[in-house]
């Protein structure tokens, strides 16, 4: 052996000596404020001090952020850290639970959402919601994407009607696949399929902003990359706030991601620098897959 | 809130994939240093048997930089790292190519060190070549150590010692054309000298590479190009 070599198991010891990789952000305390930019000069919705109750119990703590115009905002984090209940104060959805009180300030163009005299169902037309699972109504195609526009009064004839269920239905990309067959049931569509007559039900009232709940969780990869592909289409017409497990698809639909942990919002950034800088310990930690 | 520990993935062999591609590097790392220190050994000694020995050993850096590149691969397709994990990933991917590279000027510098030997049988030593050798080879040593421990201060303390190394190699280009002005039998001998301290000062470069990307690897900073 020539002396060469003798350098090696040096070089392997202080590999091993030095293991994983320091952690230079944030510790985490009970009193946390949220990091990075939670708020937007182009705020559609404005949210201020949010606390959301189930009873006695507090699912959210204290939560302000904006939603900005014609972007995409995703919302991430572990089961059970209140992002799913935080999308639903957006459209008074938590009305409906019971035992449910929300405290804060929620409001859209100005206006405040929880003000007493709002009209709830022409909120819900105003901002629409796309469940985890698709739920067509067990109707037509046609009537399932009409069924909104009608009672809320947007078409006048029948011809206008036509017109917004191809609209809507051109804008879901479902119009090529179903124009043949408008008339059969909406449940006899595929899974993506359905996820997307859905998204034509909720685009056919004209909303400002769109609530998808998980909207891909019960798809396959095929159908999933179209919807993500809509929703990146969608932004540039409607405001669009997502709730996803999937954070390669918080990668890469969204323009702002927002990390949720126990109810508290932690950070909240521009997406590309949530998935390669994270500003915060808990981020990066629930990112690379360290706890969830 | 209950104290938690983030040092460990979720999936066991996510941790063990990651952990084997730094291995890996810095063995890679430990290799290369050695070929430099026996490349510059072989010309300040006049030993071409130990430089037909780097000359041979290259090969070897070429099959880690194609090894650990396809780990990395693997990694990426498998896992879809994010963050510090992403960093990690891809810093190790042009960690590779500049080690790979200091690799082929260890060879180069070999290349000279053989016919070196044949041209004037005996050196003096080239202590201007030793020079320059011992500070590339303190500061790729540096890098190393920097990459190993995830020091960031370190990698940026060692980047400075590439400027001294750009200076002593301007001297040392200038005491050459002295020579070759002096005694122009002395050209082809000062020529391959020449060719050896310009491997050297790109061996620094690379290593100053590597500092720049270790900076990234733990604070998320790119800090090329900057100075």
């Amino acid at each position: 052996m020539s002396p060469a070599n003798t350098d090696k198991p040096s070089m392997l010891k202080k590999a091993a000596a030095a293991k994983g990789m320091p952690m230079q952000n944030l510790e985490v305390d009970d009193h946390q404020v949220t990091v990075g930019q939670s708020f937007s000069d182009n705020a559609k919705m404005t949210m201020r001090n949010i606390n959301v109750f189930y009873g006695d119990n507090q699912a959210i703590h204290d939560v302000s952020i904006d939603i900005a115009k014609n972007q995409v905002i995703a919302m991430i984090g572990p089961s059970g850290c209140g992002k799913s209940t935080f999308l639903r104060t957006l459209n008074r959805m938590n009305d409906t639970v019971e035992g449910c009180r929300v405290e804060g300030d929620i409001r859209m163009d100005g206006e405040n959402l929880y003000a007493p005299k709002l009209d709830v169902v022409e909120l819900r037309a105003r901002v629409g919601m796309v469940f985890q699972k698709p739920n067509p109504f067990p109707k037509s195609i046609y009537d399932n994407v009409a069924y909104g526009a009608k009672i809320h009064g947007l078409a006048d004839t029948r011809v206008d009607l036509d017109e917004i269920v191809e609209n809507s239905l051109r804008k879901a990309s479902l119009w090529k696949e179903v124009k043949e067959r408008l008339h059969q049931p909406g449940t006899g569509l595929s899974g993506g399929q359905q996820q997307r007559l859905c998204i034509a039900r909720a685009i056919a009232v004209s909303p400002e902003v769109i609530l998808m709940d998980e909207p891909c969780s019960a798809l396959d990869p095929i159908a999933t990359a179209r919807i993500e592909e809509l929703i990146k289409e969608l932004s540039e017409n409607f405001t669009i706030a997502i709730v996803t497990h999937s954070m390669q698809q918080a990668a890469r639909v969204s323009h702002r991601t927002a990390y949720f942990h126990l109810g508290k919002l932690i950070e909240v950034n521009p997406t590309e620098q949530v998935f390669t800088m994270p500003q915060h310990r808990l981020t990066e930690a629930y990112i690379t897959g360290r706890f969830g | 809130m209950a104290k938690m520990s983030f040092e460990n993935h979720i999936m066991k062999q996510f941790d063990e994939e990651l952990e084997e591609i730094r291995t890996r590097l810095m063995e890679m790392g430990g290799k290369v240093e050695q070929q430099l220190k026996n490349a510059i050994r072989a010309v300040s000694e006049a030993d071409s048997k130990l430089a037909e020995e780097v000359i041979l050993e290259e090969q070897r850096v070429d099959d880690m930089e194609v090894d650990i590149d396809e780990a990395c691969i693997l990694i990426i397709a498998r896992r879809q790292p994010a963050a510090s994990d992403l960093r990690l990933v891809m810093m190790v991917t042009k960690a590779v190519n500049d080690l790979e590279r200091i690799g082929d000027e260890a060879k180069k510098i070999a290349n000279h060190a053989v016919i070196l030997t044949e041209q004037s049988g005996s050196s003096n030593g080239y202590p201007e070549i030793r020079h320059i050798g011992n500070s590339v080879i303190r500061m790729l040593e540096n890098a190393l150590d920097a990459f190993a421990r995830f020091d960031a201060d370190a990698a940026l303390r060692t980047i400075e010692e590439d400027e001294q190394i750009d200076l002593d190699y301007k001297t040392a280009l200038r005491e050459l054309v002295t020579y070759m002005m002096e005694d122009p039998r002395s050209i082809s001998r000062a020529i391959n000298l020449l060719w050896v301290i310009r491997s050297l000062e790109r061996i620094g470069d690379h290593a100053k590479n590597l500092c720049e990307q270790i900076v990234f690897v733990v604070k998320g900073k790119d800090i090329r190009h900057q100075r």
